[in-house]
């Protein structure tokens, strides 16, 4: 066991870690951050994905003990002040379907409007590549983008 | 047309901002507390084995074991329309994966550890792997209790044999009907098993409480059958229906993957073991893939003969299912297919044989589509080859073979009011049917392609629907219903019917997943039927409300009846505009009169629905006789596609897709439910693929190997098209159709090559190697 310090959703946490906890276990069974979810555990589906120091990444890739001193951001935190206009957006255009795959979408796509205010319609495309959605066929979601950066 | 107010429009989903902002929670999601435990199957190696022994003692002695349960702890069989499973493998293992024990522990490594210390001895047993060979005389019966198993009494298996199912039509004068065609065409297709792959694994948890109650929350799509059957294979164990509640969150997707009953009922089973605490069985990616069911794969023999003009003078269907190997809920998808694989045309003259077959491969079972988009795959390939012989125009030759209303389905019934002529037209004209496209690039080949598409809901004749509507205070309603929102967004509509008949807003409504103890029953959401059954439930039960509040009105103001109306969440009145009572001010607290006393009380909604009119007794000779699809939606689509010649690989320019749902209650989920369906269409037409080694062993349970489409790989446009013929007896005319999206894609795209390249592909999935050694092969030829 290990001790952890991070920023979760902008509070500190310090929390005992084993070596072999990933980081998608840590957040869902001991810190009780459910938004993550699994999806093949593999790195494949990216409904895991969280953002760490602004950057998306596969929870169930990262072991937990490498995020020591890190900023991490799930929807929760997202959330924590209402809806963000992202958010929002994506819930005015009926987007999701089962869900399940929201979390990680709309991080992949924060952590790109972030760094790409007026991305093109590929630049959606290769941002959100790697969250698969059984649901929606993709082109709501990236109408929904498109429409959100045409408003800004 | 009547101006609706909330129905017919793009309401926002009453689930939106919980899936939005984080908030929804999924089975996996709940907390247990501390005394959770976890269960870890044990399977078996082979895909047809007798099992003979299973020894425990090594793993009951590791730390944190609970319990080792097996077969021996529940000898009994369970299913749903025929009881041919088994909790745990009984006597003989049938497909590799199988799940022949269960070790409960307090946590998941100490439950996997002791999983691998279980020690089980077998005899392997010859396995079959295809359905042609399943059925050649003498092979070895998977099933040789078939014709002892509980049945639906409209299921026809053929005993000692390894047919669990057999259903026929006969219409008409098939011979004749060939002998009187100018021309016959004969070919097979093949159509491989399909997975679901929703994003989220099934998932379950179970607690039989020391009060004798068992409770299970479960990632479903069938709360109240999952109920029904618990109940019925655990009443050995002195369990009753009122003793089990089924509670289900937010479910990530489903696509028939969750219908019925699958590794639920191990949880409840092992729950029974270790009364007092709850237990969680959790399938990861790899067993969504095993050892769920499977969308079957069949070999389709079809011949069709048609008169100069191209009118359908004859057709003969026959099907080989490979069903796997427990087919209690997949046998109904090939009767579903036995009843209706004329596809959506006018046939006199019409034979079919559809085939269960029992094969040592994981069950088969219900996927979006049930057989539709199998069976249509060579219908529509073929109704195309059929075009270019004769040198009519496929959308031409789809015209003049339409069923209308009126007219009589493969089984005799009348088939239900229509918009496929629209649907026709509408896509025809929106792609540009009659335009030619070409390449200047000589790499690239263009194509189009057209297909329509029917489905019916394939549903025992008395399966039904019910609602309860609640006004709380406010006027807000909470509105409870069984029916399963899966993502299709079938809550938000049924908020809207109730907003539409009480004049309330979608906004007021809440509407969430049931709890079979609070919610009133639905027999399952599937088959799309929902928007229709649970949508005249909930209209019922509106109505029901409403009319409690004229009778109270009535009562204590002395008006008219017949003048009241309910408007912007007041009653009013046509004679007296003054008059206006805001619902929130009596719903619950009722009307004072003049002496003090109250009259009223709550009002409390309550619906209904049993499509009274349905039957499955016929001739099972014929078919012919009864009515056991309650009506069909129908629809068109085409592609255009773009083919690289050197790669083979296909990219779809455009796709237009038109579905009469009779009524859009909801027109952004109509089309969400177009394009995510077309999506799934694609990809197992051009990706996916799963491959099992000769032991039976699937080779590609994940997404790395087995290839679901990402955002970078949607086509560049597709435009739904929302037709409305009124279903009469639908709510506001509604009829599913969140399935049927899926149906028309693969055939479509195959006649798109075709008319690309001049190559018939007539086994899926036509992958860029396939199409690329296709090409290969016939430039050899030339």
């Amino acid at each position: 066991m290990k001790k952890n310090v991070f920023s979760l959703n902008d509070e500190i946490r310090s929390i005992y870690i084993n070596p072999n906890e990933t980081l998608l276990e840590v957040l869902r069974d001991k810190l009780g951050v459910k938004s993550p979810k699994c999806g093949c555990d593999s790195g494949d589906c990216g409904a895991c994905t969280v953002l760490i120091d602004g950057k998306s990444v596969r929870s169930c890739l990262i072991l937990a003990i490498e995020v020591d001193g890190s900023t991490i951001s799930t929807l929760e935190g997202i959330s924590k002040d209402g809806l963000s206009p992202l958010q929002k957006a994506f819930h005015e255009h009926n987007v999701f379907q089962c869900g399940y795959c929201a979390p990680g979408m709309i991080l992949s796509a924060t952590e790109l409007l972030k760094k790409n205010p007026h991305p093109s319609e590929h630049d959606i495309k290769e941002a959100i590549a790697g969250n698969l959605c059984r649901c929606t066929g993709y082109i709501p979601v990236i109408e929904a983008i498109l429409d959100f950066t045409k408003k800004d | 047309m009547q101006d609706y107010k909330y129905i017919g429009h793009s309401a926002e989903r009453v689930d939106g901002i919980e899936k939005v902002s984080g908030a929804a929670l999924y089975t996996d999601d709940l907390e247990f507390g501390p005394d959770l435990l976890y269960a870890e199957i044990v399977e078996g190696p082979h895909a047809h084995a007798m099992l003979n022994s299973i020894d425990t003692s090594e793993a009951e002695k590791v730390p944190d074991v609970l319990a080792v349960v097996t077969g021996k702890d529940f000898p009994f069989n369970f299913g749903l329309y025929m009881k041919d499973r088994y909790i745990f493998a009984q006597d003989r293992v049938r497909f590799y994966g199988e799940q022949i024990a269960a070790v409960v522990a307090r946590t998941p490594i100490a439950a996997q550890k002791a999983a691998k210390l279980v020690k089980v001895n077998y005899t392997p047993l010859p396995k079959i792997l295809d359905p042609l060979t399943a059925i050649q005389e003498g092979a070895d019966l998977i099933h040789p209790e078939l014709k002892n198993y509980d049945r639906v009494p409209w299921f026809f298996p053929t005993p000692d044999t390894n047919i669990a199912h057999h259903r026929k039509i006969r219409k008409g004068d098939v011979d004749k009907g060939f002998a009187e065609a100018d021309y016959v065409l004969e070919d097979t297709y093949e159509v491989p098993r399909y997975s679901h792959c929703a994003i989220e694994y099934h998932a379950a948890v179970a607690k039989f409480d020391h009060s004798g109650r068992l409770t299970v929350w479960a990632s479903s799509q069938s709360p109240h059958t999952q109920r029904n059957l618990f109940a019925n294979a655990l009443a050995p164990l002195g369990i009753r229906h009122n003793d089990v509640r089924v509670i289900v969150p937010h479910v990530g997707g489903g696509f028939g993957s969750k219908a019925g009953v699958t590794m639920e009922i191990i949880a409840a089973a092992i729950a029974m073991k270790v009364q007092g605490h709850p237990v969680k069985v959790m399938w990861n990616r790899e067993r969504e893939f095993y050892n769920t069911y499977q969308r079957l794969g069949v070999i389709a023999k079809l011949k069709i003969g048609v008169k100069k003009d191209g009118s359908i003078t004859a057709l003969k269907h026959d099907l080989y299912w490979d069903a796997g190997a427990y087919v209690e809920y997949a046998a109904n998808v090939v009767n579903a297919v036995g009843l209706s694989a004329i596809g959506p045309y006018r046939v006199e003259n019409a034979s079919i044989d559809s085939y269960c077959i029992y094969t040592n491969l994981p069950p088969g079972g219900p996927y979006r589509g049930f057989g539709y988009s199998e069976f249509l795959f060579g219908l529509e390939s073929h109704m195309d080859r059929i075009a270019q012989h004769l040198g009519i125009d496929p959308v031409e030759i789809r015209r003049r073979n339409a069923i209308k209303e009126g007219e009589l389905t493969a089984y005799g019934a009348p088939m239900n009011p229509n918009g496929l002529l629209q649907a026709i037209d509408r896509v025809a004209e929106e792609v540009r049917w009659h335009e030619k496209l070409t390449s200047n690039d000589p790499n690239i080949a263009i194509g189009k392609g057209f297909s329509l598409f029917w489905k019916a809901p394939a549903m025992p004749p008395n399966a039904s629907s019910s609602c309860f509507l609640k006004f709380n205070e406010d006027a807000s309603i909470n509105l409870l219903v069984s029916g399963m929102d899966l993502g299709q967004g079938f809550l938000t509509v049924m908020a809207q019917i109730a907003a539409e008949v009480l004049s309330i807003p979608t906004s007021k409504i809440r509407t969430e997943n049931p709890d079979t103890d609070r919610n009133p029953y639905e027999w399952q959401t599937v088959a799309s039927h929902v928007t229709w059954g649970c949508g005249n439930a909930v209209h019922k039960a509106a109505i029901d409300a409403r009319e409690q509040i004229f009778d109270l009105i009535e009562r204590t103001k002395h008006l008219p009846r017949e003048t009241l109306y309910l408007e912007d969440e007041m009653v009013k009145c046509t004679t007296d505009p003054g008059f206006e009572l805001l619902l929130k001010d009596f719903v619950i607290y009722g009307i004072q009169m003049e002496d003090g006393t109250f009259k009223g009380g709550p009002i409390i909604g309550r619906g209904s629905f049993m499509p009274e009119f349905t039957s499955t007794i016929s001739d099972p000779e014929t078919s012919q006789g009864g009515h056991p699809n309650v009506h069909y939606t129908v629809g068109a689509a085409a592609a255009i596609v773009e083919i690289d010649k050197q790669t083979g690989k296909v990219r779809i320019k455009k796709i237009v897709e038109a579905v009469d749902c009779g009524k859009a209650l909801n027109p952004s989920l109509v089309k969400g439910q177009i394009v995510g369906g077309i999506m799934q269409g694609i990809s197992t037409v051009l990706y996916e693929e799963m491959k099992f080694d000769h032991r039976g062993k699937m080779l590609n349970p994940n997404f790395t190997d087995y290839k679901i489409p990402t955002a970078l790989d949607v086509p560049d446009e597709i435009i739904p098209i929302i037709i409305e013929v009124p279903q009469p007896d639908g709510p506001f005319g509604a009829r599913g159709m969140g399935e049927h999206t899926m149906i028309p894609v693969a055939p479509m795209i195959a006649n798109a090559i075709d008319n690309a390249l001049g190559l018939r592909i007539t086994s899926m999935p036509i992958t860029a190697e396939k199409v690329c050694l296709a090409l290969l092969k016939k430039e050899k030829k030339k």
